[in-house]
């Protein structure tokens, strides 16, 4: 039990660096953009890539009527994910150490792993709804007003995950950095989940031929 | 009937073929085997990038055309002593300073001989320099920005032709004149030329951190032509030479009168030794009149001051600061080996070359065998200071470059060919014909202690039949030529813009990365910047009217403006609020009396423009910016000068 808590104190920890890397990239190349424009999602806001990538995204999207990529303070997300990373961070490692002093045990590890994915989905769930928003929510006065075969006026919804090809833009979404280091992190703690199950399985067992023996 | 139809077909068909082979066979030495492999090495793909950036001296076009090797295919034109009206360069209220001179504006100028920044006598690519020939000028460009940076007028020198080449760290830009002239400049007979004409060689001191120019000195020497120079380098580093023609002293019909001396000189000076005098005080404080012209790359704006004073110095009041090295036959080029030690005079009414040797002419100085003197400067023995001849063969010698491998190229304008020879031995390895009659020739940091010997390029004086012709005028023509292997290879033949005199050449790692892309908006200090849209108007300022005019993908901010009347005058101030790589837009106005201007992405540019009519007036985006280019339009309303319309502006009511 000693190994697993140190790893489920360890493993919150990597959610750290989400305040330091991008959690998502979104990359947009065209024929006329041969070092792509981009954007990375940290839980605190929205960055270029380069210096100038948002206002230059932003003035494409003005064409088609898509509104300004949202600044900071524009959307509550911005305030609340890394209050809630945070919360999270400090949650885990103290579920860590009270399992470091034998005070819980793996079942609470695993049930911050749950907690920490349903507020995952619920996170890429809002991504979503605000990438349909974003890309679908134009302005009626648009310069460039696209329809699809049957008539319906095309949207601009970048994929959530992986690449699609809008107009003369390649665009690609991938999980970043931080994303990644989150995956580690939550890996970590259900891994101190099963080496606690382990764990107390075996002391049971042995527990058990004691109890025969005697 | 129809069999014999068809067999005269195929006959003269045959006879077709025949004759297609024939030509094609004809006055074409090398096999078709050999041509594809000199395909493959010019070939760079679609979007591929050179190896070289090579800077050519525009001539007469006034400016730097930049080329990339081995393409040959060319990138821009850097306006530089020429107005440009494809960028409003020279037209532009921003930009006119920087064509200041003595003379007023001077629109035009005849550039030669660029020449890159060097640290330790090795290429940095922090900026080259290129000289005015006509009103003697040197101008200084940035590499990163490839523009115009700063002009500095030449006071007492006129046909600025030994110029522009740098020392080996950059401490000097040089600048010697082609023709004596009186200095002061005075009233007198032109007869009185010999003994009373000076030569005015001046040292220009580039500041190491922005490359700002200021003379230090100018050496006011016998009343020569001064033709060409180069720095001394590695072990001759601190001393500078010259080659003079007209040591005759002739003032008229020199093309006889100047080449009856069997040698002329190359003058060698000992900078140091006179950068050493003038720190200590020496020298002597002279007035003149001379135009400073800096553009600043935050305001976007050019400044020009009139400097009144110039330091000049007596060479014959400094003991061992100049002498005189005895050169045959009216030397052209003056070119100094990548070790320092062999100074090549190139007689250009010969068929030899004289080198020089660096060491023997220290030794010859110091032993102080002096054949005579020439007002005052010490004349060394030709024998003395003689390292060898290159037997050439060839006809009238003009400029050699070096390849860092021990071989020397020299051009031969007479005999139309480039003369590959072995330093220390003096020996010709190779030759190869050129087309036509060669001035100069350029191997990237071949005028540095590193050169890059792969290829050379020869620049042509006369282009005759080597292009499809287009009428009498024709531009120049450059042949490239790969050196890489034992003997040189012919491998490209390519036209260059203006007559280039002089090139310079660079690899391309060393430029590429740090070419900037945007002027950055926040840095912009142009006092009539519209910085962001909401900052756009319209001022009055009596018959001034001031248009803070911004321009974003597509369109102008104002671009309804009413209360112009006829008589005023108004600046058109236009700011770029694009922050994105390769998007300018461009402004013009119907009916003004001056260029466009091609604003690039956190730039303002201003033009003037004087409505003489009454009417509703158009201008529009020059530059196809977008897909919504041809939206990018507004309208100037222009009422009778005596209207009481009040100024008003607008944009999408």
């Amino acid at each position: 039990m000693k190994n697993a808590s140190i790893i489920m104190i360890i493993g919150p920890l990597f959610l750290l660096g989400l305040f330091a890397f991008p959690l998502w990239n979104i990359m947009l190349g065209a024929p006329q953009y041969p070092e792509p424009l981009g954007m990375n999602i940290h839980i605190s806001g929205i960055e270029g890539v380069s210096e100038f990538d948002l206002q230059n995204i932003d003035g494409l999207n003005h064409y088609i009527g898509m509104k300004t990529i949202p600044k900071s303070g524009e959307m509550w997300e911005f305030d609340i994910f890394p209050k809630v990373i945070i919360g999270m961070v400090v949650l885990g490692v103290l579920i860590g150490l009270l399992g470091f002093f034998g005070k819980v045990d793996f079942k609470w590890f695993l049930g911050w792993f749950l907690l920490m994915s349903v507020l995952g989905v619920l996170g890429m769930y809002d991504f979503n709804e605000w990438l349909t928003d974003y890309g679908s929510n134009l302005d009626p006065h648009a310069i460039i007003k696209v329809t699809n075969a049957d008539g319906t006026p095309m949207t601009y919804k970048p994929p959530l995950l992986g690449y699609q090809k809008m107009l003369n833009f390649d665009v690609t979404s991938l999980p970043s950095i931080g994303a990644y280091m989150m995956f580690i992190g939550m890996s970590l703690t259900l891994l101190a989940s099963y080496l606690g199950w382990k764990g107390k399985r075996l002391r049971v067992k042995q527990l058990s031929k004691k109890t025969v023996a005697a | 009937m129809k069999k014999h139809t068809y067999l005269v077909l195929g006959l003269l068909g045959f006879a077709a073929l025949l004759t297609s082979c024939g030509n094609g066979n004809q006055g074409k030495g090398s096999s078709g085997a050999l041509n594809s492999s000199n395909a493959e090495k010019v070939y760079v793909a679609p979007g591929e990038h050179d190896e070289f950036y090579a800077f050519m001296s525009g001539g007469y076009s006034g400016n730097l055309t930049v080329y990339g090797l081995p393409s040959g295919r060319m990138f821009k034109e850097i306006p530089v002593f020429s107005q440009f009206a494809t960028s409003g360069y020279g037209y532009s209220e921003e930009t006119k300073p920087m064509l200041n001179t003595s003379f007023g504006f001077v629109p035009w100028d005849d550039s030669h001989h660029p020449d890159i920044s060097q640290t330790n006598g090795e290429l940095d690519g922090r900026w080259i320099f290129i000289n005015g020939n006509n009103t003697p000028r040197i101008a200084r460009i940035s590499l990163t920005t490839f523009e115009t940076e700063e002009i500095i007028e030449v006071p007492n020198s006129a046909g600025n032709h030994s110029s522009s080449f740098i020392t080996e760290n950059t401490e000097y830009v040089v600048a010697g004149t082609r023709f004596s002239v009186p200095v002061p400049q005075a009233d007198m007979p032109i007869k009185e030329y010999k003994g009373n004409f000076k030569g005015a060689l001046s040292f220009i001191s580039v500041d190491p951190e922005h490359g700002h120019m200021d003379i230090k000195f100018q050496i006011l020497m016998p009343g020569f032509n001064y033709d060409l120079s180069h720095p001394g380098r590695g072990k001759s580093h601190g001393w500078f030479f010259f080659t003079t023609y007209n040591t005759e002293e002739a003032n008229s019909l020199l093309e006889v009168n100047a080449s009856q001396n069997d040698k002329d000189f190359i003058a060698a000076i000992n900078w140091k030794k006179i950068e050493e005098y003038v720190n200590n005080g020496g020298g002597t404080k002279m007035p003149a009149n001379y135009a400073h012209n800096v553009y600043d790359e935050h305001t976007h704006t050019a400044t020009s001051v009139m400097r009144k004073e110039v330091l000049t110095v007596d060479p014959t009041k400094i003991p061992g600061a100049v002498f005189f090295l005895p050169t045959p036959k009216s030397p052209h080029g003056c070119d100094v080996d990548p070790s320092g030690e062999y100074i090549i005079g190139n007689g250009k009414l010969s068929a030899d070359l004289t080198v020089h040797s660096f060491d023997k002419m220290i030794a010859a100085i110091e032993g102080k065998k002096f054949d005579g003197e020439a007002y005052g400067i010490p004349i060394l023995k030709f024998e003395d200071v003689l390292a060898g001849t290159v037997k050439s063969g060839g006809l009238g010698p003009l400029h050699t470059e070096f390849d860092g491998e021990g071989n020397a190229y020299t051009t031969f304008f007479i005999s139309s060919e480039v003369v590959m020879w072995k330093l220390g031995t003096w020996e010709v390895i190779d030759r190869k014909p050129t087309y036509y009659s060669v001035g100069h020739l350029m191997i990237p940091g071949g005028n540095s202690r590193k050169p890059f010997g792969k290829y050379v390029v020869a620049m042509n004086k006369i282009t005759k039949d080597r292009y499809l012709p287009t009428g009498p005028e024709l531009e120049h023509s450059a042949q490239l030529y790969d050196i890489s292997g034992d003997k040189m290879e012919l491998i490209y033949d390519f036209p260059t813009h203006g007559e280039p005199h002089y090139a310079a050449g660079i690899p391309a790692e060393l430029l590429a990365p740090k070419s900037q892309k945007i002027y950055k908006l926040a840095e912009n200090k142009h006092p009539y910047a519209t910085l962001s849209p909401a900052d756009a108007r319209v001022v009055r300022d009596g018959k001034d009217v001031h248009i803070y005019m911004s321009t974003i993908r597509s369109h102008f901010t104002p671009d309804n403006i009413e209360g112009v009347k006829v008589g005023d005058k108004v600046y058109f101030h236009i700011t770029n609020q694009e922050q994105d790589f390769d998007v300018p837009h461009g402004f013009a106005v119907i009916g003004a009396n001056t260029s466009e201007l091609l604003v690039m992405p956190g730039q303002t540019k201003t033009i003037i423009w004087e409505p003489k009519q009454v009417g509703v007036w158009p201008f529009y985006c020059t530059d196809f910016c977008s897909a919504l280019h041809q939206e990018m339009q507004g309208y100037v309303r222009v009422s009778p000068a005596d209207s009481n319309l009040e100024l008003s502006w607008s944009l999408g009511e």
